[in-house]
């Protein structure tokens, strides 16, 4: 069986239509003054899912996140959680816990009064709040520190305690805004595992905002692109990457090279497309766009075949001059300028430590790639 | 590992950094030497002069007191006059029950109005704080302000507004809010307002500037973990502003126990505060050893508390780290 991307997901309540959706918004705008951060936007997110909002900074995303805690009201729309309207719910009776992005740890408490503070407000018993207290304390491998005030932790840790209090209360849903953006890179991927093993034990809605792809390609079961307060595309990872739906979300999304051209002749499942310049390529997964019409074609770099010789037996085969190379370790990146002037990136998995076919600065070489490694963007 | 390296390049090389760090020493101590210069020019020189004059007798004399120790009849006059200095000053003090009244009004009337001029300055200083950024300057300004004209005009001009046909008594029997004219004027009351307002910068301004540096995603936190807004105020806002409330009741409580223009201009003439004593003990009864034993013992009720209290914060402070 064929699925786009390498993992096969076996929860995915998105495609079952008797589904019912968690939190809902429904063509929610929100106005400040006269900007408009969110517009008319609609999102349904599922029960159990790890759903992320991505975006650029200023596109809104942290306004989606903080409408669901309460902090801001929708200026028309609604948003429902569990069936439920929150229109006028404060959020200290939300059943909806954030943790921000500076992680807001009450600077006067230690951790483990952080930790309790939630607890305390729902009115829990002194001896059960210990016993959760303990239990995050031990979740977030803080044990030793519960004493400790914030100001004598690390950024890490810090983080981990913002963590164990925005979940010490078991909310509905748990929001986190940008939760790895202060942390160095090595910690952020350690993190994200852990991050993601905690949602499968909790068994909790997760809805992370971020402005990290790479984060929201590991964590998510779901991504939102979002642009100027609108959705662009909401789909897994996979799809989001190997099937954009516009060149927005394409060019956002990972590297890639757009074929810029005209609809030169239709079959049954291939298109044949005349590039600007001339050049011709044939591709598969076309939409049902006339001959004549504008058209892209996008093709990821890894996708892309660098060789000195012209493949044999190569549908699409383009010519050109190596530009630049970049050797990073694990993969190659190769910039090949075309003849007809067009550069295309292209990136080698280094599967093996000897090559048969190296390149150098200014070889001709040839760019091939199979008819189904992209897609065809009309939008 | 130090020790191989000095015997191995003699005393030359070892000597060198010493004496640069000897220089640094000297540096850094003369930067530190220069506010203590000022304490005991300015405070201590000062102190240990008025402390002089309390142990001495009053006498109708230039300057009226003696002994007045100089060299004039040499060493041994010196220590003569040393000899006829006692404590009689302050066995009087405990003998009039005027002077123990009169610390204790002041004290009352000082933390009274210091819990006044928080209950006043606390919310002026939070508007500030939550104020959108551009405008905060100018609310800045406006409290210091009343800096720019004299405090004694702006005592002054208060006995127009509270006196019986002032300001306030008009305009209160114009809105029939009252039938006659309230006695505000040189009571206790008018204390009060002078205080407070006389006072209210020195609060609001600490307390604004620990307000203002309070993240308030933190309040945001609090309300998200449950806490309703007045509760995360008890719990979050005001804990955290507490350096702020300590440094302004301090900087309200201090100069109010000693005030004298205030009590004098808007109290009236029966009011008990100790700095009125003190001044008509000095300039009415000119009994200068008298008042000196009541500055020193002032002195010594207001610094004791403060250095017990600063001692204590910073014990705390050591055990957080």
């Amino acid at each position: 069986m064929k699925s786009l991307g390498s993992i096969r997901r076996d929860f995915a309540p998105w495609n079952d239509p008797n589904a019912k959706p968690y939190i809902q918004f429904e063509n929610v705008t929100k106005k400040f003054g006269e900007f408009t951060a969110v517009n008319n936007l609609s999102l349904t997110i599922f029960e159990r899912e790890f759903f992320a909002l991505l975006g650029a900074s200023g596109c809104g995303k942290s306004t989606l996140l903080r409408m669901l805690a309460g902090f801001e009201e929708p200026t028309a729309g609604r948003i429902l959680l569990d069936g439920q309207d929150l229109r006028g719910i404060p959020p200290y009776r939300r059943p909806v816990n954030m943790m921000f992005q500076s992680y807001a740890l009450f600077p006067h408490m230690s951790v483990e009064k952080n930790i309790a503070f939630g607890l305390k407000q729902e009115g829990m018993p002194a001896p059960d709040i210990e016993k959760r207290v303990a239990e995050m304390l031990k979740l977030v491998k803080l044990e030793q520190f519960a004493k400790r005030k914030p100001h004598q932790l690390s950024g890490g840790q810090r983080q981990r305690v913002a963590l164990a209090r925005s979940v010490a209360k078991r909310p509905k849903v748990l929001l986190l805004d940008e939760p790895l953006g202060a942390l160095d890179k090595k910690l952020r991927e350690e993190t994200q595992f852990e991050l993601m093993d905690l949602q499968q034990n909790l068994g909790l809605t997760f809805v992370v905002v971020t402005h990290d792809q790479e984060e929201a390609m590991t964590m998510a079961d779901r991504i939102a692109i979002i642009d100027k307060g609108e959705v662009m595309q909401v789909a897994t990872p996979a799809e989001v990457y190997e099937a954009p739906s516009s060149r927005f979300v394409a060019h956002f999304v990972g590297n890639v090279n757009m074929f810029e051209g005209k609809v030169a002749e239709r079959a049954a499942n291939t298109t044949r497309i005349t590039g600007t310049t001339g050049a011709q390529i044939v591709v598969e997964n076309s939409t049902d766009s006339k001959a004549g019409s504008d058209i892209v074609f996008a093709i990821r770099p890894e996708k892309i075949k660098v060789t000195s010789k012209k493949p044999a037996d190569a549908v699409n085969a383009l010519e050109g001059e190596v530009y630049d190379v970049a050797y990073l370790g694990d993969m190659t990146v190769y910039h090949i300028r075309l003849d007809d002037g067009q550069i295309i990136r292209a990136s080698a998995l280094n599967a093996a430590r000897v090559t048969e076919d190296p390149l150098t600065w200014n070889d001709r070489a040839w760019v091939s790639f199979r008819p189904d490694a992209g897609v065809v963007l009309t939008r | 590992m130090s020790n191989i390296a000095i015997t191995d390049a003699g005393p030359s090389t070892a000597a060198k950094p010493l004496l640069t760090r000897l220089g640094a020493g000297f540096v850094s101590r003369l930067v530190i030497i220069v506010p203590y210069l000022w304490l005991l020019f300015f405070f201590f020189i000062p102190f240990i002069i008025v402390f002089k004059i309390s142990l001495s007798q009053s006498a109708i004399a230039m300057p009226p007191y003696t002994p007045v120790l100089d060299f004039t009849d040499g060493i041994s006059g010196f220590f003569a006059g040393f000899r006829e200095l006692s404590f009689d000053n302050y066995v009087w003090l405990t003998q009039d029950a005027l002077y123990f009244k009169a610390y204790v009004t002041s004290v009352i009337i000082a933390a009274v109005s210091t819990i006044l001029t928080l209950l006043v300055g606390f919310p002026i200083a939070y508007g500030m704080a939550r104020a959108p950024a551009t405008i905060r300057p100018t609310l800045l300004m406006l409290v210091i302000l009343p800096f720019w004209t004299s405090f004694l005009i702006r005592v002054y001009a208060w006995i127009g507004i509270l006196k019986p046909e002032g300001l306030l008594n008009q305009l209160l029997l114009s809105l029939h809010i009252i039938n006659q004219p309230l006695i505000i004027l040189n009571t206790y009351t008018a204390i009060f307002i002078g205080i407070v307002y006389s006072y209210l910068p020195f609060m609001v301004l600490p307390l604004y500037s620990s307000l203002e540096k309070m993240d308030y995603s933190l309040i945001e936190a609090a309300k998200d973990l449950g806490c309703p807004p007045t509760a995360a105020f008890w719990k979050i806002t005001f804990p955290l502003s507490l350096p702020g409330v300590i440094a302004g009741c301090l900087l309200v409580f201090i100069p109010a126990v000693g005030e004298f223009v205030i009590p004098d201009l808007l109290g009236g003439s029966q009011t008990l505060m100790i700095g009125k004593t003190l001044w008509n003990e000095f300039f009415a009864n000119r009994d200068w050893p008298v008042s000196s034993a009541v500055a020193v013992i002032l002195l010594l009720l207001l610094i004791v508390p403060i250095m017990l209290f600063q001692q204590a914060q910073a014990r705390a402070q050591e055990q957080d780290k």
